[in-house]
This record gives structure tokens, C-alpha cells and sequence, in this order.
């Protein structure tokens, strides 16, 4: 069975399939963020307040590549 | 039980015959309700967003009022209102914009850092507010409005310090070598002008879509089970209450956290135009 034959059985919205591939860099990119911070905390604790900052950063720009795979669908069309 | 099911599902397309509807982007655009026809049509959402400005501008404007007022006669002492004000507005002031910007250019760029963080939170909020119950942030509007005054306030900060230096500075990062800028400039060009206020807007109205919508699968699914369906299936329908009880108070979270975030992200802007080294 070769790919084509595979993928002319598909059906439904392929947005919902790009969704799922742009969720995964940026899942593994906030659980990077997340758990480094955690780390970073319990090294130094003292330094809590300022590394949570920069985490949301951290989050907040990673997490905008899921959200931009979220819309496209939306805007190009499915 | 029902008539508080009712309630929460108002206003959604919620499954009426035998079969599930499931929510599509069509949540987003609801029927006229005032001025159909005309370019000043009122739907729900227009009437959240007015609501809520209106409610913004009243709260502060007292706010305003009790600081002066108190500042006038020398009272030390806030009452139970100035001091929710006062802390609201240290919040901005302290946490966001005298630590990224420090104390004199984090009080110049106060007045928008506020003005962000609390539209954003007040159109967020609304999201799961019973019988309002969409935020006024979920369509793409608001959140281009709030990101082209992010957008002109960073490029106003760079280039009134910097001059058109702002923009050597921006496009030619120093330290690279002269070769590479064919590669670096269009990657810095899209990434600081293009990019940055594009995710501004899609970040906050995605999360706000994205929360409502779970919300509306939740509710309408716990109706869907409770109402049309048979036997064991019945419960499910607490099942997918709980879910959707669950994903209310984390959407609590999400609204304050995007308002926390777009007002971050405006101030880091703000700070990388007015740093001397790019």
C-alpha cells in the first residue's frame, strides 16, 4: 500500500491535522521552558520572581507558533 | 439544576434535536442585535465590549477622583476602595513596567501599560461571566487595536531616543559580518516589524477562541448527554459538567495570565527599542 492510496482514504478537515502538527514543536517547547524554570527555581529559590517572568516570555513566544497553526485554517481557508 | 444548565448554555448553539451539534467558529458571530444594516451594528459581543468600557471608564475615573481627592488633603490612609485601585495599578506599575523599564521610562509608558492590561483583562473576563459568557477579546478587532498602539508606542520609544538609528540598529544587528546581512535583515525585518504585532493580536484572540470554545463543548456536550441521550450514557453528562466547571476556573487563569502577557510583551518591546545596545 503506497502513501497516496493511504491518504485518498483520509477524510475530514485537514486543519485539524496541521493543528496537530503545529501543537507539537511548541508542546515540547513549553515543557522545556517550564521544567528548566522549575530547575533553575529550586537551585535558586531567592531568584523565583524574576525567572517566573522571564518564563512567561519564554512561554508566550513559543506558545504563539501552536496559535498561529490554530488560525491559519481559519484565514487560508481548509 | 436545569434551569442553571439553561443559563450557562444561553446564547450557544447548544444541540436541540436528537443529534450533537458541535461548536463551530459561527459562536463568533452572533445575530444583530441593534442597528442591523447599518456600519454600527450591535451584536452581543459589541454590546460586552461597550459594557465593559463603560464599566472601565466609571472605575477609574473614581479611582482618579479618590487619589486626587486624597492627595489634595494630605490623608495617608486609603479607604477600601483607593486601596483595591492602588493595588491594581502597582501591580502594572511595579511588577511589569519599574522592572522591565525601570523607574523613569516605566512611568512614562505607565498611562498605555495600564490602559492594555486592564482593557484586556475587562474583555477577558466577560468569557466566563454567566450570561455574558464570550470575551470581548475573542474576535480579531480588539486585540489589533491593542497591538497596533504596542506596535507605534515601540517604534515612538526607539525612534524618538535613537533617531533613524532605531532602524539601522533593528534591521543590521552589530557583530555580524557584512555577508550575512542578506540572510539576517528580511529574518530581523519580519521577526520585529511584521511578527511582533501580529502575535500580539493572534496570541490573546486564539486563547480566547480556544477557551471558548472548550467551554461551549464542555456545557453543550453535558446538555447533549443529560437531555438526548439514554441509560449510562446520562453519566457522562457530570462527567463532561466537571470538564467544563474545570476549564472555567482555567479560563479565569487565561484571561488574567493574556492580559499579563500582552502587557509584558509591549513593555519588553518598548525596553529592547529603547536599550543603546541592539
Amino acid at each position: 500500500m503506497d502513501v497516496t492510496t493511504i491518504a485518498a482514504g483520509v477524510s475530514g478537515s485537514l486543519g485539524v491535522i496541521g493543528y496537530g502538527l503545529a501543537a507539537v514543536g511548541p508542546g515540547v517547547g513549553v515543557g522545556l521552558v517550564v521544567s528548566k524554570t522549575i530547575e533553575s527555581i529550586a537551585r535558586q529559590p531567592e531568584l523565583a520572581a524574576k525567572l517566573q517572568v522571564t518564563m512567561w516570555l519564554g512561554i508566550a513566544f513559543t506558545e504563539a507558533l501552536a496559535l498561529i497553526g490554530l488560525a491559519t485554517p481559519f484565514i487560508f481557508g481548509v | 439544576m436545569v434551569h442553571a444548565l439553561d443559563l450557562i448554555t444561553a446564547g450557544v448553539a447548544a444541540s436541540t434535536g436528537s443529534g450533537f451539534e458541535a461548536p463551530s467558529i459561527n459562536e463568533f458571530y452572533p445575530q444583530a442585535v441593534l442597528f442591523a444594516g447599518t456600519p454600527f451594528e450591535m451584536n452581543r459581543i459589541m454590546i460586552i465590549r461597550v459594557l465593559i468600557m463603560v464599566l472601565l471608564l466609571v472605575v477609574f475615573s473614581l479611582w482618579a477622583g479618590k487619589f486626587k481627592g486624597s492627595a489634595k488633603k494630605g490623608k495617608l490612609v486609603p479607604g477600601r476602595f483607593q486601596l483595591m485601585g492602588e493595588i491594581s495599578i502597582d501591580f502594572v506599575r511595579k511588577s511589569i513596567a519599574h522592572d522591565q523599564l525601570g523607574q523613569k521610562d516605566g512611568d512614562r509608558f505607565l498611562p498605555l501599560l495600564t490602559t492594555i492590561f486592564f482593557t484586556t483583562l475587562g474583555m477577558n473576563i466577560t468569557g466566563i461571566i454567566p450570561s455574558l459568557n464570550i470575551a470581548g477579546s475573542s474576535l480579531i478587532g480588539l486585540p489589533i487595536v491593542m497591538a497596533v498602539a504596542a506596535y507605534v508606542t515601540f517604534i515612538y520609544a526607539g525612534v524618538k531616543k535613537h533617531g533613524g538609528h532605531f532602524f539601522t540598529s533593528a534591521l543590521f544587528p552589530a557583530g555580524v559580518p557584512a555577508a550575512f546581512y542578506i540572510l539576517v535583515t528580511p529574518i530581523e525585518f519580519l521577526s520585529t516589524f511584521i511578527l511582533r504585532p501580529v502575535t500580539l493580536a493572534l496570541r490573546l484572540t486564539m486563547n480566547m477562541i480556544a477557551g471558548h470554545l472548550l467551554l461551549v463543548l464542555c456545557f453543550s456536550a453535558t446538555q447533549f448527554f443529560l437531555f438526548n441521550s439514554e441509560g449510562i450514557f446520562k453519566a457522562f453528562g457530570a462527567g463532561t459538567f466537571l470538564f467544563g466547571f474545570v476549564f472555567t476556573l482555567f479560563e479565569i487563569l487565561v484571561a488574567f495570565l493574556q492580559a499579563y502577557v500582552f502587557t509584558l510583551l509591549t513593555t519588553v518591546y518598548i525596553q529592547l527599542a529603547l536599550a543603546d545596545e541592539h
